[in-house]
């Protein structure tokens, strides 16, 4: 079975948005997406439960996510491609999707999974606008996923409750971060992720430009919220919360 | 400017938050402002949306239809922008309408602002507002081309009826191969459980950082110590640790309580749009940088198995 996912790579630490470019600071450190994680290690299961495979990583981003992706390919994942271009910074998801459908038409692999959301932008949207390029069924939020006999069946949460839902593969999934945890990577994983196969792209070898439809106009603070006290625990927080509940006649 | 807005609906009801997008939508001087239910047997749901301000509804009620998946929303709604020029189709956030938004975008090529909690004109353009960065940072969004697609963070406005009655337009429905090929095997329904949460005055809510299933006794005897109800999160629901008739969040209720204790609750923005409206937040986490530490009244870095045991025994004294 093979199995695309597409990562991210998002900034390390307190996050912040560079006004001159009104864009989110990728200068400092990177890391992969937690939520992606979840992605990854789902998809190294469906190949390994297939007892064999791939799973390719794609990604778009600045060069250095090439450090993101050979955190995913330490987990286990056999190979990535990262789509590096200047004229790719600032797509949005319009921009975005084209690119990694472009990858993933290359790649053909069964089925292509996504994490929840980008811990970054707050995205959670990108997978069906890639499954509409890519004219392939989609299925969301899953929390449960079984793949078998060319079929996806995912079992997600909604405001309702929970759907079942059903598709033939080639498919694309989102997944929750409820589905699994993924594992760390093993010493001997994190070696060998070194001399994995890391295919770096720019926008003219797949002939399609990024772009974006969507623009930042203003930045400005929050509107102000009431003073938050903060206290740490020295044996006494619970008697510190009864006074401030007092306070506020709340008891 | 023309203003589509997608009417979502569940088990015979307009959902909320889409009649709120509507109201808002009309608010904005459009006066043809139009709304798209799409499902089977809704003809009769279709109507209700004239009374939020639609001047004209477009109906796609059809057999096929009847799960509510996004991609043939996407092949509907898609048309009728098409054929009626519409240039700015709105969204209220959910599950279905962010798949439906996103497939749109892509199938028109438009641009999709997301998580809006506001949308004004600004000398003839459209500005959408979007709290970023956990909500650290207010950000001006704009379009650089039609149509403009927008999802609006849940529970941001309210639904203002103001009983206009909307003409009914059919909508063609054409559907693509791909949209068809996913089948909903099983459907959630809202469960028809007691307005308990909703109303509580006090709510104790417990997430991940309750370590396992079994202390949330920690939560249930806090919260039965101060006469308050139990919440969870999307991720201990999830993980099967909580019942989802108890999940407080964008999936899951909204809920305004005098009082919400959050108990090793992180404070995602899922969680957050679920209980920020409630009068004082108090949080017990342990990780001094959680985002909840950023939006509550009181927050306490410790942990909870420790403090919320003792606070348990205080309040039981102090209230007898």
């Amino acid at each position: 079975m093979k199995v695309a996912v597409c990562v991210k790579q998002v900034p390390e630490g307190t996050k912040r948005i560079d006004p001159g470019t009104k864009r989110l600071d990728r200068s400092g450190e990177g890391a992969l997406n937690s939520f992606d994680a979840h992605a990854v290690e789902e998809a190294l299961r469906i190949r390994d439960a297939a007892g064999g495979g791939e799973v390719v990583l794609v990604s778009m981003g600045p060069a250095k996510a090439a450090d993101a992706l050979r955190k995913a390919l330490a987990m286990g994942a056999d190979r990535a491609v990262l789509v590096t271009d200047d004229a790719a910074a600032g797509a949005d998801l319009v921009g975005t999707s084209r690119v990694l459908a472009a990858v993933l038409e290359r790649e053909a692999p069964e089925l292509v999974l996504f994490g929840q959301q980008a811990a970054d932008a707050d995205g959670a949207v990108l997978w069906s606008a890639v499954a509409e390029r890519l004219r392939r069924p989609v299925i969301s939020q899953v929390a449960e996923l079984t793949v078998a006999d060319g079929t996806a069946r995912g079992k997600r949460q909604t405001e309702f409750g929970y759907d079942v839902i059903e598709a033939p593969l080639p498919a694309v999934v989102a997944v929750s971060d409820a589905i699994n945890e993924p594992r760390y990577p093993s010493l001997k994983g994190i070696m060998g992720a070194k001399s994995k196969p890391q295919e770096t792209l720019v926008l003219s070898d797949l002939g399609v430009e990024a772009g974006a439809k969507t623009e930042v106009l203003a930045l400005a603070d929050p509107p102000p919220r009431g003073e938050t006290r903060k206290l740490e625990d020295d044996g006494n927080a619970a008697a510190q919360i009864v006074e401030f509940l007092d306070e506020r006649r709340l008891l | 400017m023309s203003i589509l807005v997608f009417l979502e609906h569940h088990d015979d009801e307009l959902q909320k938050g889409a009649l709120a997008v509507l109201s808002k939508a009309a608010q904005l001087g459009d006066p043809d402002v139009a709304g798209v239910v799409i499902g089977a047997g809704v003809r009769a749901l279709a109507g209700e949306a004239g009374k939020f301000g639609a001047a004209k509804v477009f109906v796609a009620d059809d057999e096929s239809l009847g799960a509510p998946l996004p991609q043939q929303r996407v092949d509907v709604i898609a048309s009728i922008v098409r054929d009626h020029g519409y240039d700015t189709v709105l969204f209220a956030a959910s599950v279905l309408a962010a798949d439906v938004a996103a497939g749109l975008a892509a199938r028109l090529d438009a641009g999709l602002n997301w998580d809006l909690v506001d949308l004004a004109q600004q000398d003839g353009a459209l500005v959408g507002k979007r709290p970023a960065l956990g909500d650290t940072v207010f950000v001006d969004v704009g379009w650089t081309g039609e149509p403009r697609l927008a999802l609006f963070r849940s529970g941001t406005f309210d639904p203002a009826a103001t009983g206009g009655t909307a003409e009914l337009v059919d909508a063609s429905v054409q559907l693509e191969e791909h949209s068809q090929a996913a089948k909903m095997i099983e459907q959630a329904h809202a469960e028809s459980e007691g307005p308990d949460l909703a109303e509580a005055d006090v709510i104790v809510a417990g997430g991940r950082g309750l370590g396992g299933p079994e202390n949330f006794t920690l939560v249930e005897e806090l919260a039965k110590a101060l006469g308050g109800a139990v919440g969870a999160t999307r991720a201990v629901v999830d993980a099967g640790w909580y019942p989802y008739s108890t999940q407080i969040g964008q999936t899951g209720k909204s809920v305004a309580p005098k009082l919400y204790i959050a108990c090793g609750i992180s404070g995602a923005i899922q969680h957050k749009v679920g209980m920020q409206g409630s009068g004082t937040i108090v949080a017990i986490n342990k990780d001094p940088n959680a985002p909840i530490f950023e939006f509550c009244d009181l927050g306490v870095v410790g942990d909870l198995h420790a403090i919320v045991p003792k606070l348990t025994e205080l309040v039981r004294e102090r209230r007898g």
